[in-house]
């Protein structure tokens, strides 16, 4: 599931390459909204859905088991931990 | 007057938000730049939102489409959405974990470590703070124009008016370098009163305002224009090449046409004058063209620059836990159309828009990040001309705040701190070290502001591309365990040799649509940054065990170890 989630994210960036509407300007969406900027719109809301699906599918598991008060001594560079 | 008291009402909440937000500091530095890792997750969401979003969100996005037409919103928005959640989700996430565990406050503390090294802050610490100035000048001055403009009028009896041709202020106008000056006043004075907690708060209350006044000035305007079916039509028929990315052979071109026409007249008029008398030449009008597909294509790059930018990290570093950021990965992409699409539909619209017989924005019309406020000022009352006011100044200042934070932290942790010894310097001081280093460059922002400098979104443009030319850094500190310390410098310094190389080729910003092989110069440096990270690690001797056990095991097997 995480291979196509990602796989999917790769095929939105090549989708938002829309050269199929480059050219029209006459298509309208609801009348008003030109298709180019109709087709990107919902490239828009494409990715809130594949985040979602990339949040339930690829979430980084190993983070969840960071919790309060695991904050090591500070970084070598200074840190709050040397505050 | 009305727009005036508005801005003040907007001006003294944000300073009450500042003063409520300092009774929840703890007094400690990491309270002070972090706000003790607490952030939940709709703060967060807003407050990612907010600094990703400049002024350009509401003014330039409105210019930009006036100006080019509707193909800017995948240039710059759809791609954002998408891009920025993948930096959130995959290095946003990552970065907070280590910054959990290992007390990291700052990006180049950060780095230090996972690189083995000192003298890559030294070199990161001018490169990163030299990119963020651009990027403050553009607020501080977005804010002064903003201001100055729409208060015309209110204050006949103390400001007199000025300036002469285009840039010409009527009386009565707050001036630009009160507004300007008042603006950054109000930022230092939250930002010190509530740290990283009361850029929170206020970014979230300040994205909610620009983003609801963003839509109610769009159904505004629609109206006024006799409905949605009808603007559109307008351009349609005058501009419609505005609706497209291409240009045809048969188009209208009403705009440009009547623009040339208007352009040649002020010519020939400014020639005719005597030369002490003259003023600024007026601006030569460039004919629409046709949005490449590798221009395109490569303006992706440019949202890569969030994944480096110091005042996001630090936003990063402040949430509660990694679930904290789920909610912000998910909404961006919804958040940035919500904003841009109304916008680039009132740019589109502007530019062949008729009202009672005459264009609602004037032929030979030439500064397009005015648009927006002309529109407002035509079309809308007093009070909306007031609010939206209110509204582009929180999207600026909701960008402002984070950098002036951010600069000061990594000045009192990174340098400051770090030199002195962290065991010499107290909590109080180096909170105290971050206000004056802030106050210093704001200083030297105000003070490059009140020159006016010109292309100065060109130049942020340049800035950004800089930032997202240092992505690879970032990404491979992350998830490669053989970068080394020599791959990090070959990618850093390649990066700023090509981008001051390229830069020179665009004679220093001047020519504001520099392409290179056809892409966005970004492209080209990223690329040389990417290749000279892999071959330099490749070819020198990867990191100490040590240093990969510390980023590449899980957190339960190092904490088992320690």
């Amino acid at each position: 599931m995480k291979k196509l989630v990602y796989g999917l994210i790769i095929l939105l960036l090549i989708l938002h390459q829309d050269f199929w509407w480059w050219d029209n300007s006459e298509t309208l969406v609801f009348g008003f909204i030109p298709i180019g900027l109709a087709y990107q719109a919902g490239v828009s809301l494409a990715a809130a859905v594949l985040w979602a699906l990339a949040v339930k599918y690829c979430w980084p598991s190993e983070t969840d088991t960071i919790e309060e008060g695991s904050e090591a001594a500070g970084p070598a560079s200074g840190g709050e931990g040397r505050a | 007057m009305t727009p005036l008291v508005i801005i003040a009402a907007y001006l003294a909440l944000l300073l009450l938000l500042g003063v409520v937000s300092s009774r929840f500091s703890k007094g400690t530095a990491a309270d002070y730049f972090l706000a003790s890792r607490g952030i939940g997750s709709f703060l967060l969401v807003m407050s990612l939102f907010g600094t990703t979003m400049t002024a350009f969100a509401l003014v330039g996005s409105t210019g930009e489409s006036f100006k080019a037409g509707i193909g800017v919103y995948g240039l710059m928005a759809s791609s954002s959405g998408i891009v920025h959640s993948a930096c959130f989700f995959l290095v946003g996430i990552k970065l907070w974990s280590f910054g959990k565990q290992h007390g990291y406050i700052t990006q180049i503390q950060f780095f230090r470590d996972r690189f083995e090294s000192d003298g890559l802050g030294l070199v990161l610490f001018p490169i990163l703070v030299g990119l963020i100035i651009p990027y403050l000048l553009i607020g501080v001055m977005g804010a002064g124009v903003t201001i100055e403009k729409v208060t015309e009028g209110a204050l006949p009896s103390l400001f007199a008016a000025h300036g002469v041709g285009p840039a010409a202020v009527k009386a009565g106008a707050i001036p630009y370098w009160l507004g300007s000056a008042v603006i950054c006043v109000i930022v230092l004075i939250y930002v010190f009163l509530g740290g990283v907690r009361g850029t929170a708060w206020a970014n979230a209350m300040q994205t909610l305002i620009f983003m609801v006044l963003g839509v109610v000035t769009f159904v505004v305007i629609s109206d006024k224009l006799g409905g949605v079916a009808n603007a559109t039509a307008m351009v349609q028929r005058e501009n419609p090449e505005k609706l497209r990315r291409t240009v045809r052979e048969g188009d209208p071109l009403t705009r440009y046409h009547q623009n040339l026409a208007v352009y040649q007249k002020r010519l020939a008029d400014w020639e005719a004058k005597p030369a002490e008398t003259r003023g600024a030449k007026p601006e030569a009008v460039s004919r629409p063209e046709s949005l490449g597909y590798l221009h395109f294509l490569s303006y992706l790059f440019i949202p890569l620059s969030v994944g480096m930018f110091p005042h996001l990290f630090q936003h990063w570093l402040t949430a509660r836990s990694a679930k904290t950021f789920r909610l912000a990965v998910i909404l961006h992409p919804v958040l940035i159309m919500i904003v841009w699409v109304p916008c680039v539909l009132v740019g589109v619209w502007a530019t062949s828009a008729i009202v009672d017989g005459r264009p609602v924005v004037p032929y030979g019309f030439t500064n397009p990040n005015a648009v927006l406020g002309l529109l407002v000022s035509k079309l809308a009352t007093p009070m909306l001309s007031g609010l939206l006011t209110a509204g582009i100044l929180a999207a600026i200042m909701s960008s402002l705040d984070s950098q002036f934070l951010c600069i000061g932290s990594i000045f009192a942790n990174d340098i400051a701190a770090h030199y002195l010894g962290h065991d010499r310097v107290t909590d109080r001081q180096r909170v105290l070290l971050g206000r004056g280093f802030v106050v210093l460059i704001v200083l030297v922002t105000y003070l490059l502001a009140l020159r006016r400098p010109g292309g100065v979104f060109t130049l942020g443009v340049w800035c950004f591309s800089g930032f997202a030319s240092l992505f690879p850094l970032v990404f491979a500190a992350v998830y490669w365990r053989r970068v080394t310390k020599a791959g990090a410098y070959a990618c850093v310094l390649s990066a700023a040799v090509t981008w001051l190389w390229l830069f020179a080729q665009s004679r220093y910003g001047a020519n504001p649509s520099f392409l290179f092989l056809d892409m966005m110069p970004v492209a080209t440096i990223t690329m040389v940054s990417t290749v000279a990270l892999v071959l330099v690690s490749l070819l020198t001797k990867p990191p100490q065990t040590g240093t990969i056990g510390k980023f590449f095991s899980r957190p339960e097997s190092r904490q088992a170890h320690a």
